[in-house]
């Protein structure tokens, strides 16, 4: 320890003192700043580009999500839209075709009632005639009958023969 | 493609691994160069004496840069640097007039000696009085001399300087990519900061310390890289460095924490009043033998693989034989490695010790 205390030169530790601060503080101001800056830079540099590409690969998935979800929705539009069309027509058909049964029903029905009334018609114009053409054939045959006198008295007695005096 | 392609690569590679084997045998070799220059004249009694000598000499700051010396023609090579001192007003000479502590240098009509690496204020004639424990009694004036330890501090902060402030550069031309030296540079300044820094202090508040971890932990490393070189200053193998380094930790802890840290510190919460009452004296020394212990830390981690180094390249030349110097200088060989590692691991420490610290100090109550 004393021959350590006798060593020390106070020159050199003036002089060491000296260089070193000198060297420490013309290095900070031309090398380490500019050093440690510089590399700085560059790794801030590659972590943003690294950040950046990966903020460009999430929004390129976010993209192809988007297109895929469009795609899905355009496609389920389009679905329906077909499935509606194809109820509408289907329904346009069953209200069509239920409108013609209901309509050829009221024809039929109307042309049963006219030939109905027609028929009850043509059956009273049937009876009448008949009955006209009887009446006048009875006219007929009765007047012929009745052309002699003979036949006159007999027919009336004939009458008063079928008529029972009660 | 070219069909010799293939060797053409293997080729160079092979030279490569050649050339960086052939680097780390002349570091090796050239420290143990210094002592073989000694070792020549002297005798093996003699010789242990002078190992010891030149490790001791070595570990200590110098105020010359000698790179070695030719005992035999007395020769130093090297160069002079310039001592300042402060005696009564300033004085600026070359350490040359002191030709290695073998003369007296008369300045304005001092004379000063240079006695195991520190200056004394003596006579004429450089006499040199002791006390009981062999201590040198002469007057001490204020040095401030570029030391070899300065000299290589500010060769540091000078290749730091270019270093990093052409990885800075190097952002703006290349679009925020480093390109050469940068490119080894970058990820040890992500280290500091990714596996020292955040850990430590924690996301939000670790900018403000970066500075000082950075500056720090190359500061150290490449100190310590240095003194493992054949020039081999031993800067953070000294206390007063080291001393520095610690001071400033110990500052920055202190000057940025919250009231929640000395809360901690002199009434922590929790426990007993008793117990308050016992743990602030402890808590309070905590607050200097954390710095402390980064001081002593590096200093005598550095110190002792520079000891320890030199021992074993020293045991070389003490050997003389077939089989101990080849010995001695696979296990130097091998401690060079280690010592290579121990040079990061010690940087690496003593950066992650202080971001301990800052991050005490600067933590949030939590509970």
């Amino acid at each position: 320890m004393i021959k350590l205390i006798e060593d020390f030169s106070f020159g050199l530790f003036f002089w060491q003192m000296l260089l070193f601060v000198g060297l420490l503080l013309i290095l900070r101001k031309f090398a380490w700043k500019p050093i440690l800056g510089a590399v700085n830079d560059r790794e801030e540099g590659i972590k943003n580009a690294l950040e950046s590409a990966e903020a460009a690969r999430k929004e390129m998935q976010n993209l192809q999500a988007d297109n895929e979800r469009i795609l899905n929705e355009a496609r389920a539009e389009r679905d329906g839209m077909l499935k509606e069309a194809r109820q509408l027509k289907e329904n346009m058909i069953a209200d069509a075709k239920a409108e013609a049964q209901a309509e050829a029903d009221k024809i039929v029905a109307q042309a049963q009632a006219t030939i109905e009334s027609e028929k009850k018609a043509a059956i009273a114009d049937l009876k009448n005639q008949v009955a006209g053409i009887s009446v006048e054939i009875a006219e007929k045959v009765v007047r012929k009958e009745l052309a002699n006198k003979d036949k006159q008295l007999e027919l009336v007695e004939s009458m008063l023969g079928d008529v029972t005096l009660n | 493609m070219h069909p010799n392609l293939g060797t053409e690569i293997l080729r160079v590679m092979q030279k490569r691994t050649v050339v960086k084997i052939l680097l780390i045998f002349i570091l090796v070799f050239n420290a143990t160069n210094l002592f073989a220059k000694e070792a020549e004249k002297e005798g093996n009694g003699d010789l242990k004496s002078k190992i010891e000598a030149f490790k001791d000499h070595h570990l200590k700051d110098s105020h010359d840069f000698t790179f070695f010396s030719d005992e035999a023609a007395n020769k130093h090579y090297g160069f002079p640097l310039p001592i300042i001192l402060w005696d009564n007003g300033l004085k600026v000479f070359s350490s040359s007039k002191f030709h290695h502590g073998e003369t007296v240098a008369e300045v304005d009509g001092n004379y000063y000696k240079l006695y195991h690496a520190k200056i004394y204020k003596t006579d004429a004639e450089g006499t040199i009085t002791y006390d009981e424990h062999h201590h040198a009694t002469n007057t001490k004036p204020l040095d401030f001399s570029i030391t070899k330890n300065v000299v290589s501090m500010l060769l540091i902060a000078i290749l730091m300087f270019f270093m990093f402030r052409g990885l800075a550069k190097s952002y703006k031309k290349n679009n925020g990519i480093p390109t050469g030296l940068g490119r080894f540079l970058e990820p040890l300044v992500l280290f500091v900061r990714d596996e020292i820094a955040i850990p430590n202090i924690g996301e939000k508040k670790y900018k403000r310390y970066m500075s000082f971890l950075l500056t720090v932990f190359f500061f150290v490393w490449f100190l310590n890289l240095l003194g493992m070189t054949p020039l081999a200053p031993n800067v953070t193998g000294n206390i007063a460095v080291t001393f520095g380094l610690a001071l400033l930790t110990f500052l920055i802890t202190n000057f940025t924490a919250n009231k929640n840290y000395w809360g901690h510190i002199f009434w922590m919460p929790g426990v007993p009043t008793f117990m308050k009452v016992v743990l602030a004296p402890i808590e309070l020394l905590g607050v200097f033998i954390k710095p402390f212990s980064l001081m002593i830390r590096l200093y005598a981690n550095m110190t002792a693989g520079h000891v320890v180094l030199m021992s074993i390249i020293g045991m070389m030349f003490l050997f003389k034989s077939w089989i101990g110097s080849p010995l001695s200088f696979g296990l130097a060989f091998a401690l060079s490695i280690l010592e290579l590692l121990v040079a990061a691991l010690q940087a690496y420490i003593f950066t992650m010790l202080s971001a301990l610290y800052f991050g005490m100090a600067s933590e949030e109550a939590h509970h």
